[in-house]
């Protein structure tokens, strides 16, 4: 039972300081401060471009049916992606669009991801019929990872969610959550902050019932903060010229809460820095995943401010920030 | 022999044969102290704990003489790095105001229950521990090697990234905790990832008792053997009424089931549980 001590040990200081991948002053110095990818452990798709049923006010990307500015990811392009991601160790996929669904292929893309890791689906839940929900059932089923289904959901009330997301969409995501449920899915429901912090605990409770009278008993909330770009500019209202990240803002800052330090986004027009500036040219950081995954991110965009508020607001777990050993 | 303040970051320069290895403790002295005896029943040569001594449980204090009696080394986990460091929380996460709720609730009192001494003796807890068992380099962290508070569960975890982790870490044998669901995968021929389980509580199965790691190697093959371990858990529930913790973390002792906490868990853990 003896254990004899031969200490080799890896200790951090007290101050736990984090291996620093922010550079926050070189010469001449760079306009923005910039962040490395630590490592790659989002891959997140495009699959859907901006092509979406809906026309929601507050899409920060401004998808709509019409919106062709990204179009539909091949199945073939998806498939190479996973196949590199898989070298770059990479631990979750994330689909999204536009509305997933509006892929013809989409249940048969998930089989394909869920052969490597886990999955994720950000979806309105409002193309959701009985055969597909059993088809995505049972690819859940044959894989040892996770499927898991996000669902956007912006009210309690058909009023409040349909005045954002468009007249009908309350019933009709409703509809799908409980399909969903009946096949045996715990989505995560989704809904951005439109109310004061000290309203949560009560729009929360009153979630939690709108999703029980579905079925839904023991559902899944993520509260996200509104993003200012996209629609959402006109909507509520756009950045101020002083909410943009600066070089001081990074000191002592943890860059592993922002999603570009551990995440890039694939779509059928290349690979960009993170899903939310799908709409900033200079967030597209090269054509291949490996060329993107060893580029830099400039936090050039009013956006970054809103993520270095709020840290890794895409991800389905919570990000505390821990320091990295 | 482990000197306070400062745990060894490895198990003798021999190789072992048969190690136990225990997950989170969450301050159930009752389950460690169970353990550490089946284990010796057992003939293990070592055991180790990968941290989170407190949380959760009654009377934190009680925890720690039963380590040191038992020249168990320890890994630091994220509640020992925060209670050792008085930082605000335990660095778990949560968002859910649900759960904040609870972790707060638990990390207060297992912060003021919890002395300076040990404490202080937390502080000196190695970020990771390595040991050869058989031919085999087996590396002993809390969440990740890269992450304290990474959770690695078994449905959201691929096979590469932990092959990458094993790589890039330099081991044959990665071996944690955190997630207090114990599951293991080989990934290949020699090389494995063993998620220990907790000894603090159930692992959401609907049993109540609770679940520790023992690997053997001769040469180059590995062996896992996860022991289910019964204990006292009536005893630990009424410690943890004397102490007024919540009726919720009663029930989970009581039942097996997690009763709060439960938003970082993937669609098939949560799926497999009852809430
Ligand atoms: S927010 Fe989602 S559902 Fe709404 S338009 Fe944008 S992509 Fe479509
Ligand atoms: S929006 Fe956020 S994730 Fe994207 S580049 Fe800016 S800081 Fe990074
Ligand atoms: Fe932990």
């Amino acid at each position: 039972m003896g254990v004899a001590a031969a200490p080799v040990v890896r200790r951090l200081p007290p101050s736990q300081a984090v291996p620093n991948s922010v550079v926050p002053h070189q010469s001449p110095p760079a306009p923005h401060p910039r962040v490395s990818l630590r490592a790659l452990d989002q891959l997140w798709f495009q699959v859907a471009g901006t092509v979406c049923n809906l026309r929601c006010h507050h899409c920060f990307i401004s998808c709509a049916p019409d919106n062709h500015s990204f179009w539909f990811m091949e199945r073939e392009t998806v498939r190479e992606a996973l196949e590199q991601s898989a070298s770059l160790g990479v631990k979750e996929y994330y689909f999204t669009g536009g509305e997933p669904f509006m892929h013809r292929e989409m249940v048969e893309i998930l089989e394909d991801a869920l052969a490597f890791g886990p999955a994720t689906v950000l979806t309105n839940a409002t193309l959701l019929p009985e055969r597909r929900v059993r088809a995505l059932a049972r690819a859940a089923e044959a894989s040892r990872y996770s499927l898991e289904l996000r669902v956007s959901l912006d009210g309690v009330t058909p009023e409040m969610n349909d005045a954002i997301r468009g007249e009908g969409t309350f019933a009709r995501c409703l509809q799908g959550v409980e399909r969903l449920v009946g096949a045996g899915f715990l989505p995560i429901i989704t809904t951005m902050q439109s109310w004061n912090d000290d309203e949560t605990e009560s729009i929360l409770r009153a979630f939690r019932e709108v999703l029980a009278g579905v079925g839904y008993t023991r559902a899944r909330l993520k509260i996200l903060p509104p993003l200012r770009i996209g629609e959402e500019t006109s909507r509520s209202r756009g950045y101020d010229a002083a909410e943009r990240v600066t070089h001081d803002m990074m000191v002592d800052y943890d860059p592993s809460l922002l999603l570009c330090s551990s995440a890039r986004l694939v779509t059928a027009n290349g690979v960009y820095a993170c899903p939310i500036l799908l709409d900033y040219p200079s967030a597209r950081l090269a054509d291949s995943l490996a060329e993107a995954a060893a580029r830099p991110v400039e936090l050039a965009e009013q956006a970054c401010y809103t993520c270095y508020l709020s840290g890794a607001l895409c991800s389905n777990m919570p990000t505390s920030g821990e320091v990295h050993l | 022999m482990i000197a306070p303040g400062g745990a060894p970051g490895r198990l003798g320069p021999e190789p072992l044969g048969c190690v136990a290895v225990f997950g989170g403790v969450y301050s159930n002295h009752v389950a460690l102290a169970a353990a550490i005896e089946d284990a010796r029943a057992r003939g293990v040569e070592a055991m180790l704990c990968l941290g989170d001594l407190g949380a959760f449980g009654p009377n934190p204090d009680k925890v720690f003489p039963l380590l040191r009696d038992a020249e168990i080394p320890v890994v630091r986990g994220n509640y020992d790095d925060s209670i050792s460091r008085g930082l605000d929380d335990c660095r778990c996460g949560y968002t859910d105001p649900r759960d904040n709720y609870y972790a707060r609730l638990s990390y207060q009192y297992t912060f003021s229950n919890t002395s300076p001494e040990n404490r202080k003796w937390m502080s000196g807890f190695p970020d990771e521990i390595r040991f050869r068992l058989g031919g085999l380099d087996v590396l002993g962290f809390h969440g990740s090697p890269r992450q304290r508070n990474e959770f690695l569960w078994e449905s959201a975890t691929p096979t590469h990234f932990l092959t990458k982790l094993a790589r890039e870490h330099r081991a044959d044998v990665l071996v944690g905790t955190h997630t207090g669901i114990h599951w293991k995968r080989r990934l290949s021929s020699q090389s494995w990832y063993v998620n220990v389980g907790a000894l603090g509580r159930p692992a959401n199965d609907g049993r109540t008792e609770v679940w520790y790691a023992i690997l053997r190697a001769d040469v180059r093959q590995l062996e896992v053997e996860f022991v289910p371990l019964a204990y006292d858990h009536q005893a630990l529930a009424h410690e943890m009424a004397t102490e007024e913790l919540p009726i919720e973390f009663i029930d989970t002792i009581r039942t097996g089931w997690w009763t709060t906490c439960l938003e970082i868990l993937p669609a098939k853990e949560r799926a497999r549980g009852r809430f």
